[in-house]
């Protein structure tokens, strides 16, 4: 009895995951979209890559003085989905403004980690579509990397195998499809996102895109899933933890917005795309909605 | 069949390996018996012996003239050398009688078997009951003869008899099942007899196959109760979630089981209500767990009440040298200590468990990510992370809002919780405050 006994409320074990745990289980999950970015976009790919998520770090443990650059990993996460978000070799400067803007404006100025009202990579992303238009749409093949359209913005349908495994013109991360799914197949594993977000989102979208887009086509909903950042933003953006709604009712009203919203903006909008409005839109309205959906309480007995 | 479970929970490591096969050993009896006069929910007992008296095992030596309480009885033949304070696992110091012991094991007059105990009217089951000083053993120590008494106007239909024992390292029921299941059954019975219970069920969770299967044999022709196997997950023993899962029926908030026609029994205050009722028995002694790394032979003992934890810990080895934590009872609702000094084991103590530095880890509270996982695990669907951010600003109204009252301090927010927040604790706080606040109006 030479220690000193810890006295300490109960529950006296806890589980192992921390949020390091889970923001580096959230990595691995992207690993397989970095690849497939690599694979179809080159060495550029790789480079907007490093960068965005290395100088996301720097200006984390800059404001957070921080001498641990990696810190609890969240910013790592944020830059390497911005630069999933952007087209595949933009100027590195714009993923250093991309990046800085979506840790600082996007979290530090709402009080950091938790307490950020908008999921920062789509703050960086959106600021940088607003302020950058050219760079920000400047598309390129994949593999021979010549400059050309995206299939939402009007050039000839890939094919959906193409589609599928990626090889599109598009953002790094969001044009395979299957790399994607595999990723979320792991958040799914290791229960970091449940089915609610992504199936309501995926569902709005298809469902739109059949009825909507130019007269009843399960082609066309099926096109609209798989082309442009949906996948991307129905995985891995819109199921953002601290910027979706922490009930499962919650997150099925979350999941169908974000999909509505999706396809408001790509069939009635100005612009080809619309994940990133959609989901900002949502993340608005997340504390309304958390309010509106508080579950039914064990006894609850009716007023 | 298929497995019945619950909404929420969480699935903690189990490390009941230590001591689940090792048969229930009786304790040394203590030097010197310290028997707090409170050692129930409810009104604390006047001593009625004083300094100097001789007693004898089984007699009784402090009561109460209140409904809810329990009177206490020595657990060894002796002498009282002093009527002191003594420590209780709740950090508040009790009062206590010292008994030095005779190791005469002489029993007292009063204790006498009743051999027409069959024939004996609810009435006097539930009189013999108050008298043996039988509490609820699973830890909550609510005097069962008060639970014995629902309203007239509330018909119980179910007696429960709760051995999921879903708190980690515990196996204190699971060796009561194996090595005493008649009497268990015996208690069981006798409860539905007090309440008039058409039905009764034996509920075990399904990591202790073999508790099952000795159950199951001794319920074999009672055609009214039945032994089910429950998914093995934390908490699957609280009283509200068992009810839930084995009837379909929901307890009202802020109500009692007797609301909805049930009434749950831990498997050990069966035995102990089996032993008042056909033996005469006293409760003066309880099965313990004591066990964890930090203990050097894990056992679970049949100890008197009374005994201080620290000679519990010298028979099971002592504690080894990284020992960080002495907690009574189990890891998920047990009570932390700063010692064991002058700390008796009570009708309440299910369990010693010592955890060393591995398990024990002091980490920093992070901001909540809202990653709702909280909310998932809770069994009575509040909103822990709420809670935690309204008392953490010092807003117990809007921590009552998302129902904090209803909390049943389980623990699956602050274990699951990769932020680290210590959930549970903020919302007793909170519970505290607005109870406070309740009181004050």
């Amino acid at each position: 009895m030479e220690n000193k006994l810890i006295v300490s409320s109960s529950p006296h074990i806890k589980s192992p995951e921390s949020i390091k745990s889970v923001m580096s289980d959230v990595l691995v999950a992207l690993f397989p979209a970095v690849l497939a970015a690599v694979i179809f976009f080159g060495i550029p790919a790789l480079i907007t890559i490093l960068v965005c998520t290395l100088s996301a770090m720097l200006t984390e443990a800059i404001i957070l003085r921080n001498k641990n650059i990696f810190g609890d990993g969240s910013a790592a996460v944020t830059g390497l989905i911005l630069a999933l978000t952007l087209p595949p070799s933009p100027p590195w400067w714009l993923c250093v403004i991309g990046s800085v803007v979506a840790i600082t404006i996007g979290k530090h100025v709402f009080g950091g980690i938790g307490n950020n009202i908008f999921n920062p990579a789509l703050v960086g992303r959106g600021i940088l579509l607003i302020s950058w238009a050219g760079h920000m749409t400047s598309w390129l093949t994949p593999v021979e990397l010549t400059a050309t359209a995206t299939p939402l913005a009007g050039s000839a349908h890939p094919g959906f195998f193409n589609l599928f495994v990626g090889a599109v013109p598009g953002s790094l991360g969001e044009t395979s499809a299957l790399a994607l799914l595999l990723g979320a197949a792991w958040l799914f594993y290791k229960g970091h996102i449940s089915w609610h977000i992504p199936c309501t989102f995926l569902a709005a979208v298809f469902v739109m895109g059949s009825l909507l887009d130019g007269g009843f086509s399960l082609a066309t909903g099926l096109f609209h899933l798989l082309a442009g950042g949906v996948m991307l933003g129905a995985f891995f953006m819109a199921t953002d933890m601290v910027t979706s709604p922490v009930t499962p009712r919650g997150q099925l009203i979350f999941g169908l917005g974000c999909g509505v919203m999706t396809m408001l903006v790509r069939l009635y909008g100005a612009y080809p795309e619309g994940v990133t409005f959609a989901i900002l839109l949502m993340n608005a309205l997340v504390p309304l909605i958390d309010n509106l959906t508080l579950p039914r309480k064990y006894g609850e007995v009716a007023k | 069949m298929s497995l019945k479970t619950f909404k929420g929970g969480v699935h903690p490591g189990y490390h009941k390996g230590a001591t689940e096969q090792k048969p229930i050993a009786p304790a040394t009896p203590p030097a010197v018996a310290i028997i707090p006069l409170s050692q129930h929910i409810g009104a604390p007992c006047e001593p009625l012996v004083a300094v100097g008296d001789e007693v004898k095992m089984g007699q009784k030596i402090g009561d109460s003239k209140g409904f809810v309480s329990a009177p206490v009885h020595a657990s060894v033949s002796g002498k009282v050398v002093k009527i002191a304070q003594c420590n209780s696992a709740l950090g508040r110091p009790v009062d206590a009688v010292f008994i030095e012991n005779d190791y005469q094991d002489a029993w007292h007059e009063s204790v006498q078997p009743n051999p027409d105990w069959e024939k004996m009217t609810p009435d006097e089951l539930k009189k013999i009951i108050r008298e043996a000083g039988i509490v609820g053993m699973g830890g909550a120590t609510f005097p069962t003869h008060v639970k014995l008494s629902p309203p007239a106007d509330q018909k119980i239909d179910y007696v429960l008899v709760n051995g999921a024992e879903c708190e980690p390292y515990l196996t204190a029921d699971h060796r009561a099942m194996l090595e005493r299941p008649e009497d268990i059954v015996c208690g069981l019975k006798l409860a539905m007899k007090i309440v008039a219970a058409p039905r009764g069920f034996i509920a075990i969770e399904d990591n202790k196959p073999d508790a099952i299967e000795t159950m199951k044999k001794a319920v074999a022709g009672e055609e009214n109760i039945e032994v089910a196997a429950l998914h093995t997950k934390y908490p699957q023993g609280a009283e509200k979630q068992l009810i839930k899962v084995l009837t379909g029926r929901e307890v009202p908030s802020g109500g009692l089981p007797a609301a909805v026609g049930c009434l749950v029994q831990n498997a050990g205050t069966c035995i102990a209500i089996a032993d008042a009722v056909r033996k005469g028995l006293p409760l003066i002694e309880r099965i313990v767990t004591v066990t964890g790394s930090g203990i050097k032979e894990p056992r679970n003992l049949l100890v008197r009440v009374g005994t201080p934890v620290a000679e519990v810990v010298e028979q099971c080895g002592g504690f080894t040298a990284n020992l960080r934590k002495v907690i009574i009872g189990g890891p998920m609702m047990g009570l932390a200590q700063p010692g064991v000094d002058n700390l008796p084991v009570t009708k309440g103590t299910s369990g010693v468990l010592c955890l060393t530095d591995k398990e024990v880890t002091i980490d920093e509270i992070r901001p909540c990510i809202r990653c709702g996982k909280c909310v998932e695990v809770c069994p009575v669907s509040i909103m822990p992370l709420f809670i935690g951010s309204s008392v953490e600003q010092g807003l117990y109204d809007k921590a009552e809002h998302y129902n904090a009252m209803d909390c049943i301090e389980c623990g699956c927010c602050s274990y699951i919780c990769p932020a680290k927040r210590p959930l549970t604790q903020w919302i007793r706080m909170a519970k505290g405050e607005i109870a406070a606040k309740k009181a004050a109006k």
